[in-house]
């Protein structure tokens, strides 16, 4: 079977935003993880759709699927973890336990804060989890990648042709991804900033899913205003 | 639920405008295979009046497409359902004036947002099944309605005296009049006249093709259509009226820029009817469907459909657009968008 799962175990720190975490935030006169909920349960493929929250913010999201008129048949809540990669793992447990599990179950993670998802890109990676196993939503790197390893000179400039940024949704064979954690040293499991580096730690290929531009994460209040214009219809070329 | 749309900013310029849609009472259908009409190519190629240009856009162009059900709040349709889209609007209903006459109504890719769209969101009685219909034939199915309506205005309005039929023009418009005739009045001899043998030899199932200027001079028929349009629209047209049998019907269907003189002394001789006839309503879409049941009409239909690559970027979307400007007949494309 195929779950999403929507990961908003955030705090809202890096928003400077103390009250409410980002997720939370109006866009449009609706919050913005409930336009991303919109789009993830429009995919008709997902079996459930799981929303990994804050524990603190659970009956806060209750109260919202409840005032945005949310179809909850298939929306499922589980409290997210201290990490990323803790929240997906929590969602798992919550999947195995309400749906038992099955070898080919996929799972589809994606930000909570990344509402301009498209239906093609959430397809796509469903078909590229089944496929190989694994992939990342990418777009490719219009910057120029500058590496410093100190902080201060650049120790590399890598070649831009080789260079994409990452997005979400991230999507997994489920099975394989609890195995490949479960091999991880703790030091291994430290480093780790998302879940495909799981995969690429262990040498698993993960497939890249051509993202968009506009599928923008909205972290900074910078970010949040732009995704206010995008939003309102507003054209940005 | 965020939408994309795709839109026509300026002639050969495409942005993606964002917007959430109330999709209440709505179903939600995802595009899967699209047309082109020549309608969005005068769109895009900025070949409409400037004034009227400015008023249109940035809109969103395509109005013949098929889709998938992915949501319907209203219980009408199941999801993965395979539907063709109604374009046209209407806001009332008269029981005097058709859907797609009705001044209130709205037309999609022409007064707003046509097709090229992430999704889209349609009331219930918008919205056709075409199941069994291979998507890539089941995306014209507007084309098609819109001569299965000119029919109909022709079988209205036409006396009972009805062996020959005369359609003037040889591109996809003629042919699939022809097709529908050919279902509609099976005794009826159908002559197409046009301009190009390459493309009249197209017309295997039709009595007799003539080209337009070697038109024998006793030639004589009981109605006619045109579908030559543009500058072609003056031969077609006065050709029709010259060989047309009194008290005849013409239909005329093709789109002009420009205004035709017309022989008005021999329509008046021959007291003639002139019906103009363009797009279609939800009766005639479901005629359409109906007829598209049979392997015959699906045949012939994909017998005027070039398939391009299909559409997954801005890029592609120009793409489709210049191998239209070069297929003779009509170009569709799975919409990956």
């Amino acid at each position: 079977m195929i779950y999403g799962a929507i990961l908003a175990g955030g705090s809202g720190t890096r928003m400077h935003v103390s009250s409410m975490p980002k997720q939370f935030l109006l866009l449009k006169g609706k919050p913005i993880i409930i336009h991303t909920l919109e789009k993830m349960l429009a995919c008709t493929r997902f079996h459930a759709v799981y929303l990994g929250i804050h524990p603190d913010w659970m009956s806060y999201m209750y109260d919202l699927l409840d005032k945005y008129d949310v179809d909850t048949s298939k929306v499922r809540l589980s409290p997210g973890g201290e990490t990323r990669n803790d929240t997906i793992f929590r969602v798992i447990e919550e999947i195995n336990r309400d749906y038992g599990a099955n070898e080919d179950d996929i799972i589809v993670t994606h930000d909570a804060v990344r509402p301009f998802v498209t239906l093609r890109i959430i397809d796509e990676n469903i078909d590229a989890a089944i496929e190989h196993g694994a992939c990342d939503t990418v777009v490719r790197a219009t910057d120029t990648i500058v590496c410093s390893e100190d902080g201060t000179v650049i120790s590399e400039i890598p070649n831009r042709e080789f260079m994409y940024q990452g997005q979400t949704p991230q999507s997994f064979k489920i099975s394989l991804l609890k195995e490949a954690y479960a091999q991880l040293t703790k030091e291994e499991k430290e480093i780790l900033t998302d879940a495909c580096k799981i995969c690429v730690i262990k040498h698993i290929p993960v497939k890249l899913v051509r993202g968009e531009t506009l599928n923008m994460k909205i972290t900074t209040v910078n970010d949040y205003e732009i995704a206010e214009v995008i939003a309102g219809g507003i054209k940005l070329d | 639920m965020i939408n994309y749309v795709y839109q026509l900013i300026n002639p050969q310029f495409i942005s993606v405008k964002l917007c959430d849609v109330n999709t209440d009472g709505k179903v939600l259908v995802r595009p899967k295979y699209m047309a082109i009409c020549h309608a969005d190519q005068r769109y895009y190629r900025g070949q409409r009046d400037m004034k009227i240009l400015s008023q249109k856009l940035p809109m969103a162009l395509i109005h013949e497409c098929c889709g998938e059900v992915m949501m319907d709040k209203t219980g009408t349709f199941s999801p993965g359902q395979q539907v063709v889209m109604i374009p046209n609007m209407p806001s009332r209903r008269l029981n005097y004036v058709y859907e797609n006459y009705d001044e209130a109504s709205k037309f999609l890719s022409s007064s707003d947002d046509g097709f090229m769209r992430e999704f889209v969101d349609l009331l219930p009685d918008r919205v056709v099944p075409c199941d069994g219909i291979p998507p890539h034939i089941a995306c014209i199915t507007e084309f098609f309605s819109v001569a299965v309506h000119a029919v109909d205005r022709m079988l209205n309005f036409a006396h009972s005296h009805r062996d020959e039929i005369a359609i003037v023009g040889d591109g996809p418009l003629s042919y699939v009049v022809a097709s529908t005739l050919k279902e509609r009045l099976p005794q009826s001899k159908i002559t197409v006249i046009g301009r190009r043998t390459r493309k009249l030899a197209r017309f295997s199932f039709v009595d007799k093709t003539c080209l337009a200027y070697d038109i024998p001079a006793d030639y004589r028929c009981d109605h006619a259509f045109e579908c030559a349009g543009g500058e072609g629209s003056y031969d077609a047209i006065n050709n029709i009226i010259k060989h047309i049998r009194p008290q005849g019907t013409i239909v005329l269907m093709g789109v002009s820029e420009n205004q035709i003189p017309i022989d008005t002394r021999t329509i008046l001789e021959k007291g003639l009817t002139i019906v103009g006839s363009s797009r279609s309503g939800k009766k005639n879409f479901e005629d359409a469907v109906a007829l598209m049941q049979t392997q015959r009409i699906r045949r012939r239909l994909g017998s005027i459909i070039y398939e391009d690559a299909e559409v997954n970027s801005i890029d592609d979307i120009h793409r489709v657009f210049a191998t239209d400007q070069d297929t003779p007949f009509k170009t569709v494309f799975k919409w990956n968008l």
